[in-house]
């Protein structure tokens, strides 16, 4: 299992590194990144905790491999607060009481915003239908939901600069 | 309460938690995120078998592995440890085998995943590459996977040298039983299946070592709901004083029972570290969650009921097998938690209950949130549900008549905790309570929604089940309070923080005292500086840890004040604490910061310390709390069922709730609402299944369904607030409430939607297939 050279962009930063081709993406972004905010909850796709998105798709980076992502725009929750501004959606989970634990709650962050860009007039239907892609144990959903309805005005604001 | 509440009050408000800023930039600290330079990884060999018995472990060729720095079996962990087992399980005279955990398994393993060596590599990687090549000579021995069989005369054990499998035999009994059944106008009676399934915290367990030589101390981080119990075994284990080893708890993802006790694994993680001298890691991953970690699974209740014309209930006895596992984890308190919760919110006359608890060749058991009370609540409110039927009372009305009322409390009740204080309902006004979730779901006009729906070709059904949760579990916890030279209030605690906001909690009740600015203080949970402590479980932290935060506050107020009267030359009489500094009253201007008042405490080398009998702004307390303090509520669950595919859906569901004196009333609501959404997996998605040879066949998320956000219903949440009169505060636990009444209530919903099958489901979880199949069994009823 040899390490082989590989260049990531995250967030808008190069990262250079080399791993095995069967590393995942998930712990690529944690450990050879140092970006620990993508927690990792299954590792079979189905929590949803790694949610980052790759060139605007959420995608569930423990599905993913390193490489396959070579070339691509990802972004992870390390990129919503901009300084000591938090993103919207942030600051709604904190007033909602969206999160307990934590552990889930960059994944739910990465899922949300990334399926308000890309249909800025989801359905509340449609919404929980996204928000059922992740697993919460802490909060029973309630507060996350109240959180999203309470933060999607701010959250069309930023979908434009979002690659960046 | 004390009169001592500063103007900017911040006991009783939803204040943003001070935890959360960090947790959502993803700049939380849990353990996976810690990676010291030349940190190795572990990945366990787990047994395949449910019961086998092993010769030898050739590492041979995992050794030969890249990146393999050792193979570890208990022999070779024997140097660095004193004994050979984690001695853990809580004491009772009750318990007739001794089945502690190894730390390794040395020649019999008796459950699929136990722990047999661990491979430690450069990454965990490599270390689960080799842990394929670790070749181990098993001979499969006779397996019991069923509790109900595993009690048997006749049956395998599960450990070979065990003459049986019946761990403890104990029981309740009050009162004249026999008597109250042989008069009794009715009887009434099932067996009932209760499954818990697991934790599933998000973030599994997980714990880091490394040897500090230039300190000369073991520092050890783990995921554990209770650190100094886990110092507490490492020093035993390791054979090492308090002071050379330091457990810290970083930020855990989530709790929910198992992360509470001491795990096999935290030992020889840590053994690891000192034999290897090197920083060593493991984190739990889901398959091993599902597999290693601490279940709570099936109670067999055979349970009748008498009752009197009136549906007053003269008398309850029966017999209760619990599944133990295959080792004791933690000890008998799951199943007394259910023996004694069982009667608990009713005035039940006389009680007679055997409980039997049970090994099995399956992973060990101890408290899931709720602890052996969602159990009993299930088991008291099916049979209510049956007693009422007979009776020919609403199912409502049966509860009214036998519900403990407020004119009782404080209720003696004629049990007694485990540690033998009594039990004693210390505050509620449980039927009004219900009377509040009854009103709230429109239980009134129900039966009209219900024939609406039944037009239109729905099936609608509702149910209610009613609750008690033993919370604050004594004796006490520590907080220290100090307001240090910046003015900043520093605050350690023994309390464990493992998502439910304990920090804001205990910042909210000291701030409440010391000016009300919640900016200015800092809170340290999960301390195991000081040894007396406990940690997080059993809804403990904020009657426990909230009492002796209330008293060190007051007691540092009380300094600050002394202090502030010598600096600013005015009577203690005439101040008053504002945010961050103590001021003459309505001069805000004429006043002395925390930080000058801190500094004068601490004094300089040769002058007197004014006014004070002792240095500093500081207090520690320890407020003792023996009796429990009882929460109380009521569920209200409304279902629609589809009788062509069993399928339920729950489409409201109301929870009247008293949890006392309520410290955030955001939290609390967060507390019931995930409580909730436990209880509805329990009620109708989470099994941990094994087959006949008790083989896990449910470890993925794909096959053990945890609820998400599509099936769970709106959930309106009515607060009461009965102060416990146990602690000034008045306050309550919370943290399980949500789910002991839930499974109940939607069952008993899913009876009344097909009422004219005339069913009376007797288990949980009941799953799709379950109501399908039972619908089409029934030759009783038709539909109607």
């Amino acid at each position: 299992m040899d390490n082989h050279p590989l260049e990531l962009t995250i967030n808008g930063k190069t990262y250079k590194t080399a791993v095995e081709h069967r590393k995942t993406l998930a712990d690529t972004i944690r450990e050879n990144c140092d970006l620990t905010g993508t927690h990792v909850g299954c590792e079979h796709g189905v929590c949803g905790a790694c949610t980052v998105i790759v060139d605007g798709k959420t995608v569930r980076s423990c599905l993913m491999f390193a490489h396959q992502a070579e070339g691509c725009k990802i972004r992870t929750v390390e990129s919503l607060a901009r300084g000591d501004e938090l993103h919207p959606l942030q600051e709604a989970f904190i007033e909602n009481h969206a999160i307990q634990c934590g552990f889930c709650t960059p994944g739910f962050l990465m899922l949300i915003i990334g399926a308000y860009e890309n249909d800025p007039d989801i359905t509340e239907e449609n919404l929980i239908e996204v928000l059922s892609s992740n697993l919460c144990r802490c909060t029973g959903y309630q507060n996350i939901i109240k959180a999203v309805r309470s933060a999607s005005g701010g959250l069309l604001a930023i979908g434009s600069d979002a690659d960046a | 309460m004390s009169e001592n509440i500063t103007p900017n009050a911040t006991f009783g408000k939803g204040v943003r938690r001070l935890e959360d800023r960090a947790l959502v930039t993803g700049r939380g600290r849990y353990l996976d995120n810690l990676q010291p330079q030349g940190c190795l990884a572990v990945a366990f060999v787990r047994s395949p078998h449910a019961h086998a018995t092993f010769q030898s472990i050739d590492t041979t060729s995992a050794l030969t592995m890249p990146g393999v720095h050792a193979v570890l079996t208990i022999d070779d962990l024997m140097p660095v440890l004193t004994g050979r087992k984690l001695i853990v399980g809580l004491p009772s005279a009750a318990i007739e085998l001794e089945v502690d955990r190894p730390i390794l398994a040395g020649d019999e393993v008796v459950y699929v995943g136990e722990a047999i060596c661990m491979v430690v590599a450069d990454t965990r990687a490599q270390a689960e590459d080799a842990a394929e090549y670790v070749e181990i000579d098993f001979s499969p021995l006779d397996v019991v996977s069923d509790c109900s069989l595993a009690i048997k005369a006749g049956a395998p054990t599960v450990h070979r040298n065990l003459p049986h499998n019946r761990l403890a035999a104990f029981g309740f009994r009050y009162g004249e039983v026999e008597k109250a059944f042989s008069s009794a106008a009715h009887v009434v009676g099932d067996r009932y299946e209760v499954h818990r399934g697991g934790a599933h915290s998000l973030e599994g367990r997980g714990v880091l070592a490394m040897e500090d030589s230039l300190r000369g101390v073991l520092d050890v981080w783990s995921s554990t709901q209770t650190p100094l119990a886990l110092k507490k075994a490492l020093c035993e284990l390791l054979g090492r004083d308090e002071n050379t080893i330091r457990v810290e708890m970083p930020d855990v993802g989530g709790g929910f029972g198992p992360k509470l006790v001491t795990y096999p694994e935290e030992i020889a993680v840590a053994a690891a570290s000192v034999l290897l001298a090197r920083p060593v890691k493991w984190v739990e991953d889901r398959r091993e969650h599902f597999i290693a970690a601490a279940q709570e699974r099936d109670q067999i209740w055979d349970m009748q009921m008498a009752v009197d014309a009136d549906g007053g209930i003269l008398a309850i006895r029966g017999s209760m097998i619990h599944d133990h596992g295959a080792y004791t984890a933690r000890g008998l308190n799951i199943a007394y938690g259910s023996g004694v919760t069982l009667p608990l919110p009713y005035n039940v006359g006389a009680y007679a209950l055997d409980i039997e608890v049970v090994l099995t060749n399956k992973v060990p058991t101890a408290p899931i949130r709720g602890a052996g009370q969602p159990q009993a609540a299930f088991v008291m409110e099916r049979l209510l549900d049956k007693a009422a039927g007979v009776v020919g009372l609403d199912r409502a009305e049966i509860r009214r008549r036998n519900l403990v009322r407020s004119d009782q409390m404080p209720c003696l009740k004629p049990l007694k905790l485990r540690g033998g204080t009594n039990v004693i309902l210390d505050s509620g006004d449980y039927p009004a309570t219900m009377k509040s979730a009854l009103e709230q779901s429109d239980w009134a006009g129900f039966q009209v929604r219900q024939q609406q729906a039944r037009k239109a070709g729905k099936f609608l059904g509702i149910g209610i089940a009613n609750y008690v949760e033993g919370t604050g579990r004594g004796p006490y916890e520590s907080v220290s309070v100090r307001v240090n030279r910046k003015g900043v209030i520093e605050v350690v605690t023994g309390a464990a923080a493992m998502g439910q906001g304990t920090e804001t909690m205990i910042a909210q009740i000291v701030a409440e005292q010391l000016g009300g600015d919640l900016s200015i203080v800092r809170v340290k949970t999960g301390d195991t500086d000081n040894p007396l402590g406990f940690g997080g479980f059993n809804s403990r932290q904020t009657v426990t840890a909230g009492a002796s935060a209330h008293a060190a506050a007051q007691k540092v107020r009380k300094l600050l004040l002394q202090m502030a009267g010598h600096i600013l030359e005015a009577s203690e009489d005439d101040l008053e604490i504002l945010p961050g500094k103590v001021a003459i009253k309505g001069v805000s201007e004429r006043c002395a910061t925390f930080g000058e008042i801190a500094t004068a405490a601490i004094g300089l080398p040769g002058f007197a310390i004014p006014v004070l009998d002792k240095p500093g702004i500081s207090a520690s307390e320890q407020v003792i709390i023996n009796d429990m303090a009882y929460s109380n509520g009521s569920a209200v669950a409304e279902v629609e069922v589809d009788p062509d595919t069993g399928s339920v859906r729950i489409i409201a569901f109301t929870i009247a709730h008293d949890c006392g004196r309520m410290v955030n009333p955001k939290l609390v609501d967060g507390q019931i609402i995930g409580g909730i959404a436990h209880g509805l997996g329990n009620a109708l998605y989470e099994k941990m299944i094994y087959d006949a040879t008790a083989q896990p066949l449910t470890t993925t998320f794909a096959d053990y369904l945890l609820v998400s956000a599509s099936e769970m219903p709106p959930v309106t949440i009515l607060h009461t607030e009965s102060p416990s009169p146990l602690n000034e505060l008045g306050v309550k636990g919370v943290g399980e409430s949500g789910v002991i009444p839930t499974a109940p209530a939607i069952i008993s919903a899913i009876d009344n939607a097909l009422a004219g099958w005339n069913l009376h489901f007797n288990r949980a979880p009941l799953s799709p297939q379950d109501v399908y199949a039972s619908l089409r069994s029934d030759s009783k009823g038709e539909r109607a």
